[in-house]
């Protein structure tokens, strides 16, 4: 494998290897909570943080711990058991110094626990054996990536308020084929920089 | 083995070391202190900020009715924040109205404890208590209506109006996974204030009545709070009383007639009671009795459907045909109802129609 450029890594984790439209990962919020541009947004902003945050602490466990044991397999639950405690300690620091930011995202911080794109990007890091540069480079553009299609799916969805969807189709089929429909545009980016 | 033992240890490890920093933030970041919660601007009390408020009341022995238990489900344990409550959250919203937001309205199972916090609540619900009563007596009204004499811990009384209601909760059970609460109108006297009676009608798949009606036996211990309830006994005047009740709707007023009884209240009353079958009547000798009694009381019993071959003599119809035919006017008088919604919604618009003004129709909806 060529050696890429965390930059690199970054952009092509926001265009050609989406979280959502190339690999559907963290599909549940991403069709619960796309309803409005500004929620979608702070969910978005949320999990760009939490996603760098727990990358980089399961980088550490990964590499310093389990790799030097042999529990590599271990790698699922100790992951996830992260991410939730790493949730929970923010949620706490969040709901204590920054009320306003706690009020805005309240209900959804503790939705991330359970956003499977999280734990994805952690397991992906492994997979192609990324250092800690590019995992970090990974986990930015995979959080940005992830905002960029709620945020525009929110926006198609508040325009689709207006529109007549068949009513078998509306809420969560009409936002899959519209899921579709963009993952197919996000393919025109494919031909710049493949990471997988 | 040795695999066994690394892996083991290396888990537990560092499930500790998340635990740890957990709790340490829980000690440090979480911790808010001891805050000021003043109450109506009058009481003050010193609580330890970090919960909700909701369950800091509770531990300062104030009852907030909550069916849910401080889930956010039921929207019950509504109070006036009116400083330091932080913003709506999302959570609340779908349970407030808009006339409620304005009015600083929350729901106290959301709205954690912070800061210096100042709330309004109805006055007496500091006469709520909580009571771990013991079953006393249990006997069958009807097929479907058990009527329970609870007994209050030794020491204890509760005083209430008549009129008023009870939370009962219903435990968990082969069948029911969650605590939940539930509202029953007291039917026994205000005097008696070491025992209630409750009514309690059978509903198929209720959490609480299933647990009455199946699961508890005399002697038995349940948690029960309150008294709660704006729909009472209104003793600062003489006006006529017009009671009507269908159902389980019987037992407010049953204490309030008892309550007219014992106090020997010179005042007209008139009582319709709906049922729908010969059958779903319950203590009809004891009401006909009541007409030597009281000062000037009728009961007036209805049935809707009059099974055949049953001598009836009584009115035929709902209640809203008996009011039709024996109110005749509303003059200096005032209406009691309880029953469900669709019967308090008719005979409400019926009493409007005689004339008689919103303000003197006390209801309680089942």
């Amino acid at each position: 494998m060529i050696e890429l450029n965390p930059f690199v890594i970054f952009l092509a984790a926001i265009f050609t290897n989406n979280m959502i439209f190339s690999n559907f990962l963290g599909m549940c919020s991403f069709i619960a909570v796309s309803r409005e541009i500004p929620t979608s947004l702070g969910l978005g902003q949320a999990v760009t943080f939490v996603l760098t945050c727990t990358t980089i602490i399961n980088y550490l466990i990964y590499h310093y711990i389990l790799l030097p044991l042999g529990l590599d397999y271990l790698r699922f639950i100790l992951f996830i058991v992260s991410i939730a405690a790493f949730v929970q300690l923010l949620e706490m620091i969040v709901e204590r110094y920054l009320p306003n930011l706690y009020y805005a995202l309240g209900i959804f911080l503790p939705l991330i626990t359970v956003n499977c794109a999280i734990l994805g990007v952690s397991l992906f890091m492994i997979i192609r054996k990324y250092d800690l540069l590019q995992s970090i480079g990974f986990s930015i553009g995979s959080g940005i990536g992830w905002t960029l299609a709620i945020v525009a799916l929110a926006g198609i969805r508040q325009k689709l308020k207006k529109a007549s969807v068949p009513k078998g189709l509306e809420g969560p089929g009409i936002t899959l084929i519209i899921t579709g429909l963009m993952a197919l545009a996000f393919i025109g980016f494919s031909g710049i920089v493949q990471i997988q | 083995m040795k695999e066994i033992i690394i892996t083991t240890i290396a888990v537990t490890a560092i499930s500790a070391v998340f635990a740890f920093l957990l709790t340490l933030a829980d000690r440090t970041i979480g911790d808010y202190g001891e805050v000021k919660l003043l109450i109506n601007n009058d009481k003050e009390f010193t609580v330890r900020g970090g919960s909700s408020l909701l369950s800091t009341l509770i531990d300062e022995k104030i009852f907030i009715p909550s069916a849910c238990g401080g889930k956010g489900t039921c929207g019950y344990c509504k109070v006036k924040v009116h400083s330091g409550g932080g913003p709506v959250l999302p959570t609340e919203t779908p349970f407030l109205t808009e006339k409620e937001l304005k009015s600083d309205v929350r729901l106290s199972c959301q709205c954690k404890v912070k800061q210096e916090i100042s709330i309004e609540i109805p006055e007496e619900l500091f006469n709520v208590k909580e009571y771990i009563a013991t079953v006393e007596e249990m006997e069958n009204m009807t097929d479907v209506i058990k009527r329970l004499k609870l007994k209050l811990p030794e020491g204890e009384e509760i005083s209430f109006k008549p009129g008023q209601f009870i939370q009962l909760m219903a435990p968990i059970y082969d069948g029911n996974d969650e605590e939940v609460y539930r509202a029953y109108s007291i039917a026994s006297s205000a005097a008696d204030k070491t025992h209630i009676e409750l009514f309690i009608g059978y509903v198929p798949g209720g959490k609480a009545t299933t647990y009455v009606h199946q699961h508890l036996k005399v002697g038995d211990e349940v948690r029960i709070n309150g008294p709660y309830g704006h729909f009472y006994y209104q003793d600062d005047n003489d006006r006529e009383m017009i009671l009507v009740a269908v159902g389980t709707g019987i037992a407010p007023i049953f204490s309030i007639l008892n309550h007219m009884k014992e106090e020997n209240i010179q005042r007209k009353a008139r009582f319709y009671f709906g049922a729908k079958t010969p059958s779903d009547l319950f203590l009809l000798d004891y009401f006909k009795d009541l007409e030597d009694t009281l000062y000037d009381f009728k009961f007036i019993p209805t049935l809707s459907r009059v099974t055949e071959g049953h001598n009836w003599d009584g009115e035929r119809g709902r209640v809203n045909n008996a009011l039709d035919k024996y109110l005749t006017d509303t003059e200096h008088k005032e209406a009691y109802l309880c029953g469900n919604p669709p019967m308090i919604q008719s005979v409400m618009e019926s009493l409007k129609a005689k004339g008689l003004k919103d303000e003197l129709i006390y209801f309680d909806e089942f």
